[in-house]
């Protein structure tokens, strides 16, 4: 009697901790997480548009890091962002271009990772020196409006 | 005759604004077989529960063995409560445990006896009860004589120095009530225990009580050794014994007279 | 104003109550068997209403929400919907709600009753504690399932949306995990739902015993407690939902 309470409790325990592994490895990104072998680099932006912390970081469209942090620096008026790469990416050139872009038109923001052609890697904790900032909708926006109109103009439209 | 073991001085108690105890003094010598009488109501259940230390008077004290019940912290308090077994009117039987595991609970809970001296203890319990065929029903399969005959079991299974039956009688057959009546004198002869027995059956309680109390109204209005009671033929004990309406004890439930309300009601 | 202070009076007894039974946990230790037995009937008892509302709720989600992705386009985005929704929102409330009515109330009525047939107060005459014998074992049992169910309702309901969505709608089964192994966060979003699953796991396993324990000791005393229970510990899961919500997602 007493047995069997205990085989059954047994059994609902398990389940539920089968449940919170699946969870945590099968249905989040726990298991695609792994914090322990990567590297810092840095690279200041003037505009980061939205990107956040925990945005990914991707080369070639594959995600080799996130970003880790986010700061302002106050003496250059620059977003300053922190990226963890995975260590198995290591083969970064010198002259490796940052740009903050947009997945899709209305997605998330991501940095994107254009290797150059320096012989010299970047290394743990170096910045890189080339950076392309976010393009913010609304200044493109503005600017084709402003296009337009100036186009407009010389065609003597009635707008 | 002998010392007294439980002591209760002007003791006060009222629920919401029901006065319950005006002012009750009593002594319950040790080893002796006290009967509490008292109609319907008076608050005999009341009073064991505040020698139990369930309830607390708003004046008063209770001294039970030398310990004034109501200043003993928890621990003290549950200490005390080991020495003391309670027989509820209802039984009061644990209903996820069986009749055997029932006895053995304050046995497992306060000792540290082995399953088997455990059971033997407990089948010899059941025994004197007349039970010992039933120790694998579940509560709900007993009658309500035999619930209270497991329950009288349990209070027992301690080995306590006082024991206090809430109405052990009603609901019995005859056969048993016998065997009831003398297991209370028995155990309070043999374990030299101090009983408290509260109780309606008159005849049965008058045959094996050394002293008795009587309830009323919130005080004590008759209290003497049994023999001074039969032969005192006091009022109360008439009424008692005979079963009357009329008399000293009121029958009725405090509050607004009959009449009144009836004319209330027919405005 | 009358009201209020009888409120007040609750609200303070609650918490006097609430604190003897943390007063009574750590000596569970000692006999755990007290809380298998109470796993048994909160835990066990509550898994297969669990399991098949969590696949119901699961199987919905998709539907509900493949047709309006296919209207954007976005139908590899529905695992992902489906997995934040039940494991942000769904698998703690939904999971507290049932728990609430399926253990909750039985708590309440089992102590309840316990107390009216005098079984609690023939505890304290034998001088064992009620609270550490009865109610804390039941509390304590409750706190630990909820979370359990809840995880298990939102896994079943991933499992049920998967069923639905890949087997049935045809989402492509690649997109469905990646796209959340991708985006759903564990500690934003799974940790979070945890947490939530934790706090409904307490509140509710305190509003049962505590109903059941303070209930009147009558039939009818015990109705009523057992149905306050049902109300009051499903407004209080809905309640604090909002405000765990507001400050962990915000
Ligand atoms: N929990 C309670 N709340 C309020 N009043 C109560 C409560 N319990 C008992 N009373 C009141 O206290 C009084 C005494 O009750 P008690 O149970 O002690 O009577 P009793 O003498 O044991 O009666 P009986 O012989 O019927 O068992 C009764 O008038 C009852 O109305
Ligand atoms: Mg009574």
């Amino acid at each position: 009697m007493f047995k069997s309470i205990e085989l059954s409790v047994g059994v609902f325990v398990g389940i539920g901790l089968a449940a919170l592994f699946m969870l945590a490895m099968q249905a989040s990104n726990l298991a695609s997480l792994n914090n322990d072998g990567s590297y810092e680099i840095t690279a200041r932006f003037d505009n980061i548009g939205g990107l956040k912390v925990r945005s990914a970081v991707k080369v070639s469209g594959v995600k080799v890091g996130e970003v880790s942090a986010i700061d302002y620096d106050t003496e250059m008026f620059e977003a300053v962002v922190t990226m963890q790469v995975d260590d198995q990416y290591q083969q970064f050139p010198r002259d490796t271009i940052a740009s903050i872009f947009t997945s899709g038109l209305l997605g998330e923001q991501y940095v994107s990772l254009e290797p150059g052609g320096d012989e010299k890697l970047l290394g743990n904790q170096s910045e890189i020196r080339h950076t392309q900032s976010a393009m913010v909708l609304e200044q493109l926006i503005g600017q084709f409006i402003f296009n337009q109109g100036s186009d407009k103009k010389d065609d003597n439209s009635p707008f | 005759m002998s010392e007294t073991l439980i002591k209760i001085r002007n003791l006060h108690f009222s629920r919401d604004h029901l006065k319950i105890f005006d002012g009750v003094n009593m002594d319950i010598r040790a080893g002796s077989i006290t009967a509490v009488m008292g109609p319907s109501g008076t608050g005999k259940t009341t009073l064991l529960k505040l020698i139990g230390g369930q309830l607390t008077p708003d004046e008063g004290e209770v001294i039970v063995d030398g310990q004034k019940v109501h200043q003993l912290n928890r621990a003290e308090l549950y200490q005390l409560r080991k020495k003391m077994g309670m027989l509820f009117q209802s039984g009061a039987l644990l209903t996820d445990l069986n009749v055997f595991d029932n006895i053995a609970f304050p046995l497992r809970e306060h000792t540290n006896l082995s399953p088997s001296l455990i059971r033997s203890m407990v089948l010899l319990k059941l025994q004197a009860v007349g039970l010992s065929g039933a120790h694998q029903l579940m509560p709900s399969e007993l009658s309500g004589g035999m619930a209270r005959r497991v329950a009288l079991a349990r209070a027992l299974a301690l080995d306590p120095m006082m024991i206090m039956y809430d109405e052990p009688f009603t609901g019995q057959d005859p056969i048993s009530l016998g065997v009831l009546v003398k297991l209370i004198q028995d155990t309070n002869q043999a374990l030299g225990l101090t009983s408290i027995l509260v109780s309606h059956d008159v005849e049965e309680t008058m045959s094996i009580a050394d002293d008795v109390i009587i309830l009323s109204d919130g005080k004590v209005v008759v209290e003497g050794s049994r023999e001074e009671i039969e032969r005192s033929g006091s009022a109360y004990v008439r009424q008692f014994v005979h079963g009357e309406a009329d008399g000293p004890v009121p029958f009725h439930y405090p509050g607004e007279a009959i009449d009144e309300l009836l004319l209330k009601a027919a405005k | 104003m009358k009201t209020l202070s009888r409120i007040l009076t609750r609200l303070g007894r609650g918490t006097i109550f609430l604190a003897r039974t943390l007063a009574a946990i750590p000596q569970l230790f000692v006999r755990f068997g007290l809380v298998t037995k109470q796993l048994h009937s909160v835990g066990v008892h509550t898994l297969i209403i669990i399991i098949v509302a969590g696949l119901f709720v699961g199987m919905v989600l998709a539907l509900q929400l493949h047709y309006t992705l296919t209207t954007f386009g976005a139908e590899d985005t529905l695992g992902l919907l489906v997995d934040l929704a039940l494991v942000r929102e769904l698998g703690p409330v939904v999971a507290a709600l049932l728990f609430a009515g399926r253990a909750g109330s039985a708590l309440t009525a089992e102590i309840g009753l316990m107390k009216a047939t005098e079984q609690l107060s023939g505890l304290e005459m034998m001088a064992v504690d009620p609270i550490e014998r009865i109610i804390a074992p039941r509390f304590f049992a409750g706190f630990l399932a909820l979370p359990l169910l809840a995880a298990i309702f939102s896994a079943v309901g991933i499992l049920g949306g998967y069923m639905v969505g890949v087997d049935l709608l045809g989402v492509d089964a690649g997109a469905f995990w990646s796209q959340i192994q991708d985006k759903v966060d564990f500690y934003d979003d799974v940790l979070n739902g945890i947490i939530k699953s934790i706090v409904f796991g307490f509140i509710v396993s305190w509003i049962a015993v505590f109903e059941g324990y303070d209930c009147v000791p009558t039939s009818e005393g015990v109705a009523r407690a057992t149905t306050r229970t049902v109300v009051n510990s499903s407004l209080a899961v809905l309640g604090m939902d909002f405000v765990l919500t507001a400050i962990m997602f915000n």
